[in-house]
């Protein structure tokens, strides 16, 4: 058999990549381990989150499926950060983990050009550096073009608690044997990374009576710009609070030597992600800390786990028992699945292309947790670029590659090929410069045309986005004709105060706007100065991502550059001087002789 | 890779001993080569060893010879330094015995160049080492040192250490926007630290200014009616200290037509002519031009005649100078004291050099010059840290002034988050096309 492309993995990059890559046309195989685990969350049961909802915001923009997925099987939904600027603002919610995989293997099954595939591959086929098709373990040969790997951590993966080491996948799926060994083989640097997830709890044996509860907001919120709500604002599922104790801290003091991290049963360990930290790990951390906070959240309408967040752990079996059971409002908590670490393999993200191309293979492609992330919206993310670039690249076209400036999307793949990582890679605000540009308001006026460009957003979304501009620029000029006397100036200057809101002037517009355009109106006009010097910075970096760095050029030949700089410039190979500026080790002085080597370069 | 420079590191003629230094690849190959004694080759790193340097057979003198593995040198290249005895022709021959074995002669701050490009030092670092060499009095010499020592990089790592702190805080409220456990950056807290970051900025803007002001020179005028003793009191301050009137080239504008230091501060001169030739300032050059001249200069000296009564035209340059520095000079204090102008006036005898020295130390008390000169104060002296600090204390003052717009917290991030940028390119922290720039015009790498 013979695809365009061929995906392996239907995790949340998986769904991604193989939905653009049918969608823009190609023939698209889509390869999982087990079809009901499709666009499976084995970990919290949220969509969204700080950046993370942004992120989501963007996949929809340029025509990706997350969003509207999850607004279809929403259990709750609010919007984070609300007191503070229009930037950080980002929607987190809570999805169905059961409806969700239903929902998302429903569309796969209803997109032309794709078929899905149950089995496990073991190796690639490879000629010249080139991708020509994969093998799968009971030995299938097939054909492609293109290839993107979206293995998750799937990839010998081992399952840690307390000193037992199991060699499977999450929640005891069969894992990838062989495919990480032959990457190896053809050349790849693997990275071992450690992630963990927390106990689930049985819903009736908690006594919620005296916990606290966390509602959804109280309107009607969406994920994707289609803007349908399928769910009842009114009648949201909610979470609850609770917290650690001393009780508790004292249990995981006098266990320590049992957990899988603490006891020294292994000699190497995975690197696990300092922003996620166990339970174990933020009681000996932070010592002064008298107790950590822990979200109880549903995990679906249609089974009874409570997902304990903030609690993840690799103690043995009995310990977590003792541990769960010290915490107010689980004194007779039943666990239902216990919590456990995983470790797996991922690939070197510097062994990327800006584009997901793998410097290694031509035509392969990576996206997810095998690029060394953590996180469903970062894979998904990942996936709608790779499988984009996968279609861009058949079709010998340029790659679509974000900037910083663009989108979160942007960020997080050049920070992970430019700056690599050691840890599962999650991204965070403050990961961006240019935030205030970033906005989740603002993701499908950032994005959507290039996503239409590309061919895969279709064209009635575009055309929403061109109404909503005309009407942008509608509502800008009128509001200059709208005048206040009494203050001397029109709407638009008024607007910039903080206390006035353009929604209570609605009534004096010649017609009527929706929220959406009344909103982009008035955070251009009282963040205008703001937004200004965002701009003015991205500038700078813009300029500097023009001048281009020739893809041939011999870093040996450059005089005067530091070893270091010398050696990072030569592995990671940046694109453009303003992608050099990222690398750590590359010192301003650095990339000023690395300025005047091209000055030379380009004039001879 | 990098050819092989050298030049003569101690004052040529001068001291008992002249060090001539080589740096770069084959720096130890080429001394080798002429040098009669162990083999440098095979020293150790950071020794000093004696023997001959010998060129065609012919002993040239008796040397001390260090050598200097890279990369633990100043520029971070092999460096050999030759300390050979003093002599004018002994040091002019052993240059040029190094020239015809291969080396070339380094340009002016060619080994502070190769040890800022070889990440040796900083961008300040640099700048100072580049205005060392360029300084011509005490004064500026020391400010060079100050900057060479690092203390101003300390200030702005230290300063934006504080500012990260803070973003820091603020950023991890954003991102943990459900979680109690983490302090929340109150607006208060902002306020505070922003103030007083913003304080310590102006301070160390004023005290460069008035750095910058002493380092170039100070512009000076000096006015008075005719035959007050405007050239005398010049000659006086000249004769004093010894100094010559030089023409200074490349000034900015054309009205500084001299220099002369006095008590190791440089004045430029605005207008010698009109002092030289004792004319009738206002008269002669027009109102219009000598009040360009007080707006222009950063000190004036007004000389008085003791022996008269002011006139129209010394209350007229008493007016118009009131909020500039300024000295009121009363001359002819050995003749008849008539005058009765009484408020903040030096008496002198430009003829018997009576008060000259107040003159002097008026001068330097101005310009905080004293300070600058026994007090290890930190702070800037060159344009391009001088606007980038500028620049810094703007964002600061923004940030401030969106605390008392109650703004959103994460708004107020930006404008902190501009003036640490800021005080990054300062110390060279960033990339930017200033620092490009400026490497092209300070080290000619152009060329």
């Amino acid at each position: 058999m013979k695809y365009d492309i061929i995906v392996v993995g239907a995790g949340h990059a998986g769904c991604e990549a193989a939905l653009a890559s049918a969608r823009m046309g190609k023939k698209t195989l889509l390869v999982t381990i087990n079809i009901n685990n499709i666009a499976d969350m084995p970990c919290n049961p949220s969509i969204g989150g700080s950046a993370k909802g942004i992120v989501v915001r963007e996949i929809d923009a340029l025509g990706g499926e997350m969003g509207r997925n999850a607004d279809k099987t929403l259990l709750q939904i609010k919007m984070l950060n609300r007191s503070k600027g229009p930037a950080v603002r980002s929607l987190r919610s809570q999805a169905d983990k059961v409806t969700y995989k239903k929902e998302m293997l429903k569309t796969l099954e209803n997109t032309e050009n794709l078929e899905i595939l149950e089995s496990i591959v073991a190796d690639l086929m490879v000629e010249n550096n080139k991708i020509k098709g994969i093998i799968t373990e009971d030995g299938k040969m097939l054909y492609c073009d293109a290839c993107i790997l979206t293995t998750g951590t799937y990839l010998k993966a081992d399952i840690l608690v307390g000193d037992k080491r199991t060699p499977e996948g999450p929640h005891g799926e069969k894992r990838s044997n062989f495919l990480s060994d032959n990457l190896a083989k053809l050349g790849f640097k693997l990275l071992r990374l450690k992630t963990g997830t927390p106990p689930r709890i049985e819903r009736s044996s908690i006594d919620f009576s005296e916990l606290s509860r966390e509602d959804g907001d109280d309107e009607e919120l969406t994920f994707s710009f289609d803007d349908i709500a399928y769910y009842d604002y009114k009648n949201q599922v909610p979470c609850y609070l609770t917290y650690t104790n001393e009780k508790t801290h004292k249990i995981i003091m006098d266990n320590l030597n049992k957990s899988a991290m603490y006891g020294g049963f292994y000699e190497h360990l995975g690197t696990g992600p300092r922003y996620c930290p166990s339970i174990e790990d933020k009681v000996v951390r932070f010592k002064d800390k008298e107790r950590h906070q822990l979200f109880l959240e549903p995990e679906s309408l249609y089974y009874d786990d409570i997902y304990l967040q903030g609690f993840s752990t690799s103690m043995p079996h009995d310990v977590q028992v003792d541990m769960v059971h010290s915490l107010k409002g689980l004194e007779h908590a039943k666990i239902l699945r216990y919590a456990y670490a995983i470790e797996y393999d991922a690939i070197d993200p510097l062994q990327l292309k800006p584009s997901l191309e793998t410097k290694v293979i031509e035509n392969l492609f990576t996206a997810g947790q095998i690029n060394g992330t953590s996180g469903y919206e970062e894979a998904a993310g990942q996936g709608i670029i790779a499988g984009i670039n996968a279609v861009l690249k058949l079709n010998n076209k340029e790659p679509l590659i974000l900037s910083r400036s663009d989108a979160y999307i942007g960020v997080l793949i050049d920070d992970l090929v430019t700056k690599g990582t050691i840890e599962p890679y999650r991204l965070l605000t403050s990961r961006a410069e240019f935030r205030l540009l970033l906005r989740s308001d603002n993701a499908d006026l950032r994005l959507s045309k290039k996503g239409y460009d590309v061919g895969l957003l279709p064209k009635e979304r575009y055309d929403k986005l061109l109404n909503k501009k005309r009407e942008i620029s509608e509502l800008e000029e009128e509001i200059k004709t709208i005048t206040f006397p009494q203050e001397k100036c029109n709407l638009s200057e008024y607007l910039k105060r903080p206390e006035v809101k353009i929604i209570d002037y609605k009534d004096r517009f010649s017609k009527k706007y929706s929220k959406e355009v009344l909103e982009q109106v008035e955070i251009n006009h009282k963040y205008e100065g703001y937004i200004a010097k965002a701009k003015k910075e991205a500038e700078k970096m813009i300029r500097l991502g023009k001048k281009q760095i020739p893809d041939d050029i011999d870093y040996s030949k450059v005089d005067n550059l530091a070893t270091e700089a010398r050696q990072k410039l030569e592995k990671i190979r940046p694109r453009t001087i303003d992608q050099a500026t990222r690398i750590s080790g590359v010192n301003p002085s650095d990339i000023a002789i690395l300025m005047v080597y091209l000055k030379r370069y380009y004039n001879e | 890779m990098n050819d092989t420079i050298v030049a003569i590191s101690t004052a040529l003629g001068e001291g008992a001993i002249s060090i001539i230094r080589v740096s770069g690849d084959d720096a130890i190959k080429i001394v080798k080569g002429i040098f009669k004694g162990k083999d440098l080759n095979k020293v150790d790193s950071h020794t000093i060893n004696y023997g001959h340097i010998v060129y065609k057979d012919e002993i040239i003198d008796e040397v001390l010879v260090s050598v200097m593995k890279a990369p633990k040198t100043y520029t971070k290249e092999d460096v050999i330094e030759i300390n050979t005895h003093g002599s004018v022709a002994v040091v002019n021959k052993i240059m040029e015995i190094l020239l015809l074995s291969g080396c070339r002669l380094a340009e002016p701050g060619e080994f502070t160049k190769r040890a800022f490009l070889n990440g040796r030092i900083d961008l300040t670092e640099a700048e100072g080492v580049m205005d060392l060499i360029n300084s011509e009095t005490e004064l500026t010499r020391k400010m060079a040192v100050n900057e060479l020592s690092g203390k101003v990089s300390k200030l702005i790592t230290d300063l934006r250490e504080k500012i990260v702190a803070l973003i820091s805080n603020i950023e991890v409220n954003i991102d943990y926007p459900e979680y109690e456990d983490i302090e929340v950056v109150t607006i208060d807290r902002i306020k505070t630290e922003v103030k007083e970051m913003k304080e310590e900025l102006t301070n160390i803007l004023k005290l460069s200014e008035d750095g910058k002001i002493l380092k170039d020179g100070i512009k000076t005028v000096i006015l008075g009616k005719p035959n007050v003793g405007k050239s005398s009191l010049l000659n006086a301050l000249l004769e004093e200290d010894k100094a010559i009137v030089t023409d200074v080239k490349g000034t900015t504008r054309d009205i500084v037509e001299g220099s002369i230091i006095v008590g190791g501060v440089k004045l430029n001169l605005i207008d010698t002519a009109g002092v030289r030739k004792s004319s009738d300032v206002v008269e002669k050059i027009g109102i219009e031009k000598s009040l360009s001249l007080i707006e222009e200069a950063e000190l004036i000296l007004l000389v008085l005649d003791s022996s008269e009564e002011l006139t129209e035209e010394d209350k007229f340059l008493l007016d118009k100078t009131k909020d500039k520095k300024r000295i009121v000079i009363m001359n002819k204090d050995d003749l008849k004291n008539n005058n009765k102008y009484n408020e903040d006036v030096i008496r002198i005898s430009a003829k018997t050099n009576q008060g000259i020295d107040l003159v002097k130390e008026k001068i330097k008390e101005l310009f905080n010059a004293n300070a600058f000169l026994n007090k290890n104060l930190t702070y800037f002296t060159n344009v391009r840290q001088i606007t980038l600090l500028k620049q810094a204390i703007e964002s600061l003052n923004d940030a401030y002034q969106g605390v008392l717009n109650n703004s959103e917290i994460d708004m107020i991030e930006i404008d902190l988050k501009l003036a640490w940028e800021r005080l990054g390119d300062i110390i060279g922290a960033n990339y930017t096309e200033e620092l490009i720039d400026n490497l092209f015009s300070r080290f000619c790498l152009g060329k």
